[in-house]
């Protein structure tokens, strides 16, 4: 009797403190394991999962173009320099390509900028097919597979359909030279004829150290609920609007601009980073490209991201789970969109901030130099891993070929 | 957004690179095709011709409209329709190209600009983000805030005049505000009073209203003096009833940051803040006051630094003196007696910028630091406690609050009436306001006003100035607009209907 006694007192103290400990346990986690579909996939090390061969191209694909305007660098399409710079001093790089399982092609074809700054891809199609030529006649290993172990950078508007105009891109296609390699692009769209099937999203280059020497203390108090800081009418190009983005960013202006909940404006403040974090819902509306650079900035400063841009393909979607992260509305729901955002239960929005502290999610958006452990330049690297190992199909037999080298508009035949 | 239709074709087809291969290459291509494009082409002509007549851009949807023979359409259809132009109508069909591999929705082109029928803001979402906005930062307080907030003990000490209704509720208003359990002891010279009391009952704060015997007397100095006896006094208060907590002083005429409050939580035993001192100087001396101070600005002295009162540190972030209020400038012109026009200065060091654990002055406590003197041994004699520091037998120890005193968290200010201002007793005007100039044109019928009563009006204002005093006078005295008609108290009043919307 009197054991039993004790043993009954002895597990209901038991119980106690396991509470208490699973209690204390609870309150100091601030953030969450993110797992995507993947799997627990973010915090891989890439290293010695694959090989890559960089191929060692003249100058005039990649230093001189640079050299003409080193603008290239800073803005948000540097992330084919940074990724070449970064894959020459990796340990993944190996010297011997018999035994690489990628390859890659240091070409920048984002890098002819107008006076203003943005860039011209009327070239990039023939700077593209002469580096295939080029690689294809002095290496083996393109004919060998029609490209199917390469991969190319190519984080233009629309990808390698080398246009800025939708409908251009669309008409274009992806460049035919391009249809068995890897593409890692920052357009993504399902359904669209320039992301192909395979494809690695990767999130458009955001300075990090400019971020970072904006970061405010994580206690200011977020005071502001939705912060957009954009365009709303392009007025150079599209005057009465309805074309650029969809209409959708015209549709908040003009549902949203007299609400006081709705910190939204087209100035340029120097403290647009300070707000950010400052903010607890940030829109990312499409504009004339369904991605933007507001993404990264959203989820390094831990701004909840409000994806407005139908059937969008967000980065490393295989390995972040966004729709745990941010907050998808569809174009056509946009006048409801004060409704939908305080209709989410507030356990919903703690959560999704939770993730969103999770350095590892907003290491895996930058691109620092030099290279840490699990930034984006990691992640593409693991998303390459992730397609080892090639089947054995992608090997041609001696004398096939698939590759229509005349395909395509005529001027994208003329030499480079 | 409306722009003369040739800028628009102009910035559609040259200005921006972006429409440098223009959609008229795929219209031109199509005109051949079929009739039914060549009738899209003369239509559009015909509405570019009708839109360079027009002077904006016309909107084909009327047509749309006009042959859809629609029987009424209400107005919320009609301003969805206007704003919705139908991809179809409005736009060559070469330009819609959408990509039906898979069966995406997307479709490239223009699409309508979809807007609510009341696009204003609803208020119950309003209040819901407000709800949603509050839990977020209370989520963050408890994650980057501090841990375990102890109870503040505010110490006031006030006494019955002309602005302590305007000082009190400013003090009031800011502790009701402060997130922490509170604890407010208000002091008053010449025993509790109603009036006090009552208004600091609708505080709704806890709080412990003590009196005093002592007045306060006309000097400033000896003012100050009274002012730290009355501390000492709500100090033994502490004592008796052990109340546990952070004992700060906000002084009834200062302004406190809720910063502060924050700040102060993370004292161990005493701390000291940095207090900006408003030197204000009252009346006609403002002028001489600014150009001295550009005469300074001239030498290039130190004196345009904003005076502060704090801990200073050294570089490793630990106390290495004291930054004081600097009075020579104002020596000759300091204020004597309260509601002396003149500047008031503060002494070396404000008692509003310490901040004590209420166990120093417990009576045996274990742990009690062996550099705090006794409560009970300061001030029976009746000498003068300038600052706490006179607690300490030790003055290094102090805590340096604030970023080692770098925020300032409040503001010192002494601002006091004239001694022979009248002032209301509550917020009531008793008797009630005649009528001294009848307005033109009253909102509500009445009967004119007759002309010879005007004159009348005017000889009696300067009796009625006496009954409805200064009241306005003594505040109108704190801005700095009401210094030219200081002395006009005719014209004052004359002017107060015009002006009434200044104060």
């Amino acid at each position: 009797m009197r054991n039993r006694r004790w043993v009954f007192a002895f597990l209901l103290w038991f119980v106690a403190f396991w509470r208490i400990e699973a209690f204390k346990f609870h309150r100091a986690q601030k953030t969450e394991r993110i797992s995507g579909s993947a799997g627990d996939v973010l915090e891989d090390d890439p290293v010695g999962r694959l090989k890559v061969f960089v191929y060692e191209l003249p100058s005039k694909y990649n230093k001189k173009i640079l050299q003409k305007d080193p603008r290239c660098l800073t803005h948000m399409f540097a992330a084919e320099i940074f990724m070449h710079r970064f894959l020459l001093s990796s340990p993944v790089r190996t010297l011997n390509p018999d035994e690489a399982d990628w390859f890659y092609t240091p070409v920048y074809t984002t890098c002819d900028l107008t006076p203003n700054g943005l860039p011209l891809p009327f070239k990039s199609p023939r700077i593209m097919r002469s580096a295939i030529q080029l690689i294809s006649s002095n290496w083996p290993y393109w004919n060998a597979t029609e490209g199917a172990n390469h991969f190319f950078i190519v984080p233009h508007d629309f990808g390698a359909c080398f246009h800025y105009l939708e409908e251009k891109a669309i008409e274009r296609g992806i460049l035919p030279l391009l249809q068995r390699a890897t593409l890692v692009q920052t357009f993504g769209q399902r359904n669209h004829v320039c992301l192909k099937h395979g494809s690695i999203i990767i999130p458009p280059y955001a300075p990090p150290q400019k971020m970072q020497a904006h970061l405010i203390s994580p206690g200011t108090p977020r005071s502001i609920f939705v912060y957009f800081r954009g365009l709303f009418y392009d007025v150079g190009n599209d005057p009465e609007g309805g074309y650029y983005a969809r209409g959708a960013r015209a549709s908040v202006w003009e549902n949203f601009k007299d609400n006081p909940l709705f910190d939204i404006s087209t100035e340029h403040p120097t403290t647009y980073y300070e707000d950010m974090q400052r903010a607890i819902f940030c829109l990312c509306p499409l504009g004339w490209a369904p991605w933007s650079p507001r993404l990264v900035e959203a989820v390094v400063f831990g701004c909840i991201p409000v994806i407005i841009a139908d059937d969008i393909v967000l980065p490393f979607a295989d390995a972040i789970p966004w729709e745990d992260i941010g907050v998808f509305v569809a174009e056509k729901d946009v006048p409801r969109l004060d409704t939908i955002l305080t209709s989410i239960p507030i356990k919903e929005i703690l959560r999704k901030q939770r993730l969103l502290a999770n350095p590892s999610m907003k290491q895996a958006m930058l691109f620092p130099q030099p290279a840490q452990a699990r930034d984006a330049f990691h992640q593409i690297l693991n998303g390459l891993a992730r397609k080892l190992p090639h089947d054995r199909s992608i090997y041609m037999r001696s004398g096939e070929s698939i590759l229509n080298w005349t395909a395509g508009p005529v001027a994208d035949l003329k030499p480079w | 957004m409306k722009q003369l239709t040739a800028l628009q074709q102009q910035g559609r087809r040259s200005n921006s690179f972006r429409s440098n291969s223009s959609p008229l290459d795929a219209t031109v291509d199509g005109a051949i095709k079929s009739p039914a494009t060549i009738f899209w082409l003369f239509l559009h002509g015909l509405c570019c011709l009708i839109s360079l007549v027009l002077g904006f851009r016309f909107s084909r949807l009327v047509f749309f409209l006009l042959f859809s023979a629609s029987p009424s359409p209400s107005t919320t259809t009609i301003y969805s329709a206007l704003r919705t132009t139908l991809p179809t109508v409005s736009s060559p069909p070469e330009r819609n190209v959408s990509v039906d591999s898979g069966g995406s929705r997307v479709v490239v082109g223009r699409h309508g600009i979809l807007i609510r029928p009341w696009p204003h803001p609803d208020p119950a979402e309003v209040m819901k983000a407000h709800r949603i906005i509050e839990r977020v930062q209370a989520e963050q307080r408890s994650q980057y805030g501090v841990k375990n907030p102890r109870t503040v003990i505010a110490i006031t000490p006030t006494y019955v005049r002309t602005f302590q209704t305007l000082h009190l509720t400013g003090v009031m208003h800011s502790l009701m505000n402060v997130r922490y359990d509170l604890v407010w002891i208000v002091v008053e010279a010449g025993g509790t009073t109603n009036e006090t009391a009552s208004l600091i009952a609708k505080s709704g704060l806890k709080t412990i209203h003590i009196g005093v015997d002592a007045k306060i007397p006309l000097l400033w100095e000896d003012r100050h003096k009274v002012e730290s006896r009355m501390r000492l006094h709500a100090l033994r208060i502490v004592r008796e009833k052990k109340l546990d907590g952070i004992v700060m002083f906000a002084d009834d005429s200062n302004m406190h940051s809720l910063e502060l409050f924050d700040e102060i939580q993370n004292v161990k035993w005493i701390g000291a803040v940095s207090v900006g001192i408003l030197a204000h100087s009252g009346g006609s001396e403002e002028g001489d006051l600014l150009m001295q101070e550009s005469d300074a600005d001239e030498k290039d002295e130190k004196k345009s630094k904003l005076p502060v009162q704090g801990p200073a540190c050294n570089a490793s972030g630990n106390l290495a003196g004291w930054h004081t209020f600097d009075t020579q400038p104002f020596v000759e012109r300091s204020a004597i007696y309260i509601g002396d026009r003149a500047v008031v200065l503060p002494r070396k060091l404000e008692w509003a910028g310490f901040v004590l654990n209420s166990r120093l002055v417990w009576e045996d406590v274990e742990g009690k630091p062996v550099w705090v003197k006794d409560l009970v041994e300061i001030g029976k004699d009746g000498e003068d406690i300038e600052s706490p520091l006179s607690l300490l037998k030790d003055t290094s120890v102090v805590e340096p609050l604030g970023s080692c005193g770098r925020k300032i968290l409040l503001w010192w200010l002494r601002v006091e009436a004239r001694a022979d201002s009248k002032f209301p007793a509550s917020w009531i005007i008793d008797p009630p306001l005649d009528i001294t100039i009848p307005a033109k044109r009253t909102p509500w019928p009445d009967t004119p006003p007759e002309l010879p009563a005007y004159v009348e009006e005017v000889t009696t204002i300067p009796e009625n100035t006496e009954k409805r005093p200064t009241k306005s006078g003594s505040k109108r005295k704190r801005s700095s607009r009401s210094k030219r008609k200081h002395n006009a108290k005719v014209l004052d009043i004359r002017a107060s209907t015009k002006h009434a919307g200044d104060n």
